[in-house]
């Protein structure tokens, strides 16, 4: 379903201006005309790969989800699953326990 | 009650390898005298700290892999915590990831082996980008 806008990656969140009349909820996608925009779905990459362990040793995987400073990035950025997002956090922290990971980088 | 655990320490950077399979050999002399079996040993080397301890930027980790009790363990960790080389530990109990893992792999082969053809609806959607 709607291939051409799939390549839209952050609309703005809220269409503006139009439709004066209606009384419309702020929140949520605008129901009617059918969505204008679409963000691109983001997937967990754990169920797509199939990754059942997420080991706190396995560093360069564990290194994708952590920001610059050395923050766990979140679910919303990330698109993984929470389940997943669940045992990567606790890998992460024990990766960090046995300084593979850094708590706070420089 | 015996339990799988994993315990990964860094050694100091400046210990010679052969001082580093000395100690190796006898902390798991100390853990199978505590009543642990050791089922593996890995040197996995000298990498870079992602913080500083004890003011080493490096470090040579060591993983034992070993079914034990909590005495045991506890002991380990005691002696890991009185051998001065030894600047960082941890212990991790894996038994109840593994069987977890053993769980999701089997549901994942059985559900391979039945329905082999039509099992992919949600995969066809790579092919339409532009």
């Amino acid at each position: 379903m709607a291939d051409e806008t799939q390549e839209v990656t952050t609309p703005s969140p809220r269409p503006q201006g139009g439709r004066p009349d209606g009384p419309r909820p702020d929140r949520g996608p605008a129901r009617d005309g059918g969505r204008k925009f679409f963000r691109r779905k983001k997937v967990c990459k754990f169920c797509v790969e199939k990754i059942d362990d997420i080991n706190y040793k396995d560093v360069r995987l564990l290194g994708q989800f952590v920001a610059e400073r050395g923050k766990i990035v979140p679910r919303r950025l990330t698109g993984v699953c929470t389940p997943h997002q669940r045992r990567l956090t606790a890998a992460i922290k024990r990766a960090r326990n046995i300084a593979l990971l850094p708590f706070a980088a420089r | 009650m015996q339990r799988a655990y994993e315990v990964m320490f860094i050694v100091r950077p400046d210990l010679l390898e052969e001082d580093v399979d000395k100690l190796i050999a006898t902390l798991q002399g100390h853990a199978t005298t505590a009543g642990a079996t050791v089922e593996k040993t890995e040197k996995m080397g000298k990498r870079r700290l992602a913080y500083d301890v004890k003011k080493f930027s490096d470090g040579q980790y060591v993983l034992f892999v070993l079914q034990a009790d909590g005495k045991a363990i506890h002991e380990l960790e005691r002696r890991l915590r009185v051998s001065e080389p030894v600047i960082k530990f941890i212990t991790v109990r894996t038994d109840e990831e593994k069987q977890r893992l053993d769980k999701v792999r089997k549901i994942r082969e059985s559900r391979v082996k039945r329905p082999p053809a039509g099992a992919t609806p949600a995969e066809a959607e790579s092919p339409a980008a532009v």
